[in-house]
């Protein structure tokens, strides 16, 4: 199509080219040409965060980036957070822990607190709140979004721990 | 046979979907050929409008149409208000669904593209040559009843949209009174912001003539009954799903001109629209809530006991008036101005004012957190005038149990509590005496603490539908709700109530799981959709599970009922001697034989040996019509310090003991009171719509508007007391507004608790540093003066 340009990434695992026009928005290519929905589209600021993704691993607001600046990159959205059936330990506790009411930002949430887990394992309250300071979420008051991502912790330590020692079994649950 | 679910913290039904990024929003919706639309928006405040030229737009690639408001007048009707308080002079203004000869706020509708992308539309946008005639406007609406204020409306002269009084005469008992303390309050506008945007999308079917339009809907049957009105398709050809909605706090109860621009889009083309608000359009086209200024005055004895409380009050309702709008600052705030304390005088007037700024609708709370809001702080200045502590004066004051049910001086009969109990719990959660003397230690410091309370009542369970009726809701306020047990034995729960979060989909099963005796993975809520629920009423105003709740409880109670007949029948014994426990009929006394409810279910579907006069099937509906309100009560405690240096407030503690009766699910309740809070707070810190003086909302955006975040807060910590409601089957009271009333006083009594050494005593919300070093400077200018 005249003034698209080509684009090749990987989402959720799966090799994706695609024709896009330069000013398509990572969030909306998402969206509309990949129908990967849970991605949200929360504000037009970059500052609710509800659209978050992980690019190459990193938490970046997808309402941010350009599709065509997302070309050769590696993209994990909320569809592909969960692995082999699993689910992840931030989708566990979140459930778990009443860390989402109207669910509308939870995927933002749930990708940024994928990343911050693994990055910080053992960050305290305070450090989770400045953590989410990126996010806005209107109905929970952060209170369980904080307990949920503290659950998560443990439940990344639960299993990584037999990792650490001779069984294998029972990594994932 | 596992627990009761019933009370239980079960984990949420709604949550595999919404964690999985599976949830189905309106702007999830995809279909073959679909359209986008996109609104072009007034820039001016007030203007006439004297030309649209759209002929470029509509000849820009991919562009399909351009709609404008001369064209659709007489074939669109005016968008309607559905609350008309009685005795109020309400003047129903022509609300057009684009504006053809005048806007009216910067954010008025005035012409739709619909192309075949979302960015072809919004460029189209552009390629619009407007000319408009500026006019003068005004967004304060005090400025407005000015005699020069201009006139937004030839047939509200005044700019007055409604005045309306309500209570008893106090003249004598304020001429009387020996102590009088009077305040002016503002109570900022403050913009909903639920995280999802307001998305319509639409489908019409040419050959059966049924629209189908996805709404982002706190209430899809209120909806359908206004678009068919609006639009003129009838109700059983329209059909409005809402499946699930991302927030709402009131934001999402109004029918708004863009839905209906996009159902009529749809049937006019013959093609799927869809249209999704930026957060830009949320910010200026979406209802606004509260902007109240409040002349409240107290009258009272030397020795603690409030005489009488009235208020005046002016209600900005923006430029047209709101699907609920008019119900919000009369009915939902002068009936409750005495707050939870036994006052036998009180009076409210209220004057709604149209101004040059987008509508004000409910918004959390609706109508209750001003009325709180103004006697919990005048509590605290009439304690300060009689050197008195602001507990003892609650205490003096509060409504004490023996009274109910209370009739409060507006004719509301409160049901049912236990005030000075909550009051009690919360003080020995924070451990009173010491935290005064920990304040006074740090005074001495030069370091500010302040402590605030909120001992707070709200109505809400909305409600009984005869007083619907009387206070000119233009609607009932029952509920629905029907339970079918499909042969199987699994069952599907139908409810007229629509969540949008607070997580019925799990709270309703509880019920019905409890009733039935089943496992809750063996039912599936249903809401959101016209076409699978007969009628209903919508959620708002805390009633979905004392309404719709009640209305479940019902319909599950009469499947019991129809059930324990055809197993008396099975079981060859009197109906009278089966007994029903844990999922199983059996003789009373004896275990030995029984049915399950299983087994039950299928023999009434089989209908092979049904007892005499008994049909086929297994469910039933129920329509329940509560006999009151509910009133949820309780104490909130909030700690403050305030940095004389920097004027910043940082919220060191937060307590909430909290009474909604029973709790169905003790981990959602306490999410609800969380989310209810931090709204609250926002109020009294962060948030406020700023207009300027040629009302152009300055806040428009994440970036200039404050939303509060998770490093704002501490812990909360909650406790409750459980008083049940009388006038619903399960005696609950609702919770989902009560921390959005109670917190804001908590805070803003805090702040001026904490300013008090430092002469500040009044100020505006919301206390950003700026406006608190402001007033600290202030202060001791003053005092300077002095001496």
């Amino acid at each position: 199509m005249e003034g698209h340009l080509s684009i090749q990434l990987t989402v959720n695992g799966r090799a994706v080219a695609g024709e896009v026009e330069p000013r398509t928005l990572l969030a909306h290519y998402l969206r509309d040409a990949l129908g990967l929905t849970g991605t949200h589209v929360g504000c037009d600021t970059s500052q609710c965060g509800a659209c978050t993704v992980l690019i190459d691993g990193l938490p970046v607001k997808s309402c941010t980036v350009l599709a065509v600046q997302a070309d050769g990159s590696a993209i994990t959205t909320v569809e592909g957070l969960a692995s082999g059936g699993h689910a992840h330990a931030v989708q566990r506790a979140f459930q778990e822990r009443h860390g989402l009411q109207c669910g509308f930002c939870t995927p933002g949430v749930l990708m940024l607190s994928s990343w911050f887990i693994q990055q910080y394992p053992t960050a305290d309250d305070r450090q989770i709140r400045e953590a989410l300071d990126g996010i806005i979420c209107r109905c929970t008051g952060y209170e369980n979004i904080v307990q949920s991502i503290a659950r998560a912790q443990e439940i990344q330590r639960e299993n990584q721990a037999p990792l650490a020692g001779e069984a294998r079994e029972g990594v994932s649950s | 046979m596992s627990q009761s679910v019933y009370g239980a913290r079960v984990r949420r039904k709604e949550d595999p979907r919404l964690v999985t990024g599976h949830g189905q929003y309106t702007d999830d919706v995809q279909l073959p050929g679909l359209l986008y639309a996109a609104m072009l928006r007034s820039p001016h405040a007030h203007a006439r409008i004297l030309s649209i030229d759209a002929r470029d737009a509509e000849a820009m690639p991919g562009v399909v149409k351009v709609y404008t408001g001369s064209q659709l007048k007489g074939l669109v009707a005016p968008i309607p208000t559905a609350w008309i308080p009685p005795e109020s002079d309400l003047k129903m203004v022509e609300h057009p669904v684009l504006a053809y000869d005048r806007v009216r706020y910067a954010g008025d509708g005035v012409a739709m593209v619909v192309a075949e992308s979302r960015a072809l539309a919004e460029d189209a946008l552009d390629a619009i040559r407007v000319d408009y005639e500026a006019l003068p406007a005004v967004y304060d609406q005090v400025r407005a009843m000015a005699t020069d204020a201009p006139q937004l409306h030839g047939d509200a002269p005044g700019n007055v949209a409604l005045h309306w009084t309500v209570g008893t005469d106090t003249d004598e008992v304020f001429r009387a009174a020996d102590v009088v303390v009077s305040q002016t309050i503002r109570q900022q506008r403050l913009i909903p912001n639920p995280m999802e945007p307001r998305s319509a999308a639409a489908l019409y079917n040419g050959a059966t003539g049924e629209l189908t339009l996805w709404a982002t809907s706190q209430n899809p049957h209120i909806h359908r009954v206004l678009v068919s009105g609006v639009l003129g398709i009838p109700e059983h050809r329209l059909r409005i799903v809402s499946t699930d909605v991302g927030g709402g706090f009131g934001s999402k109860i109004a029918c708004y001109p863009d839905e209906v621009l996009v159902a009529y889009a749809a049937r006019d083309l013959g093609v799927p629209v869809k249209w999704t608000e930026t957060r830009s359009e949320h910010f200026t086209a979406t209802s606004h809530g509260r902007d109240h200024v409040d002349e409240v005055q107290l009258a009272g004895t030397r020795d603690g006991k409030v005489l009488a409380v009235r208020v005046k009050a002016y209600a900005n309702m923006g430029a047209y008036l709101s699907t609920a709008g008019p119900g919000v600052p009369t009915i939902l705030f002068g009936l409750i101005v005495n707050g939870a304390y036994d006052i036998a005088h009180a009076s409210a007037e209220v004057y709604g004012v149209f101004t040059n700024t987008t509508p004000v609708d409910a918004y959390r709370g609706a109508g209750r957190p001003e009325a709180t809001f103004l006697i919990e702080r005048i509590m605290d200045r009439y304690a300060a005038a009689i050197q008195m502590d602001p507990v003892e004066v609650r205490r003096r004051n509060l409504i004490r149990r023996e009274q109910f049910p209370y009739a409060n001086p507006f004719g509301l009969s409160y049901d049912s509590g236990d005030y000075h109990q909550a009051l009690d719990k919360a003080l020995a959660m924070l451990d009173y005496p010491a935290i005064r003397r920990e304040q006074e230690a740090l005074r001495r410091q030069g370091k500010y603490i302040g402590i605030g309370f909120s001992t707070y009542v709200e109505m809400c369970g909305l409600g009984p539908s005869q007083v619907a009726g009387a206070v000119g809701f233009q609607g009932g306020l029952w509920e629905s709700a029907m339970v079918r047990v499909h042969p199987g034995g699994k069952v599907s729960v139908f409810t007229g109530a629509s969540p949008h979060g607070q997580g019925e989909e799990t709270t309703f099963a509880q019920i019905v799981a409890e009733k039935l005796g089943l496992p809750l993975e063996d039912i599936e809520v249903v809401h959101g959709d016209t076409n699978r629920i007969a009628m209903g009423w919508g959620t708002y105003g805390s009633r979905t599970t004392a309404v719709g709740g009640g209305a479940l409880a019902l319909a599950a109670d009469r499947v019991v009922a129809k059930a324990k007949t055809i197993a008396a029948h099975m079981l060859e014994i009197p109906e009278e001697a089966v007994q029903f426990e844990e999922g199983r009929f059996h003789p009373e006394g004896s275990r030995d034989r029984s049915v399950s409810f299983q087994e039950v279910t299928l023999q009434a579907y089989l209908a092979w040996n049904l007892p005499a006069g008994v049909e086929p099937g297994l469910e039933a509906s129920a329509f329940y019509d509560p006999t009151n309100f509910t009133y949820p009560f309780g104490t909130h405690i909030a700690v403050v310090s305030v940095d004389a240096e920097t004027g910043e407030t940082r919220l060191m503690r937060y307590i909430a003991v909290d009474d909604c009766g029973p709790t169905i699910n003790p981990m959602i309740v306490e999410g609800q009171i969380h989310g209810g809070i931090a709204q609250g707070v926002g109020q009294a810190l962060y948030e406020g719509a700023v207009y300027d003086d040629d009302a152009q909302l300055v806040t428009g955006s994440f970036l200039d508007y404050a939303m509060p975040k998770a490093r704002f807060f501490p812990r909360i910590e909650l406790d409750h007391t459980v008083t049940p409601s009388p006038h619903n089957p399960l005696g609950v009271k609702g919770v989902g507004e009560t921390g959005t009333i109670a917190s804001t006083p908590a805070v803003v009594n805090a702040v001026m608790d904490a300013l008090a050494p430092l002469g500040v005593d009044d100020l505006a919300m919301p206390f950003t540093p700026a406006r608190v070093w402001e007033a600290i400077q202030a202060a001791e200018g003053r005092k300077g003066g002095q001496s």
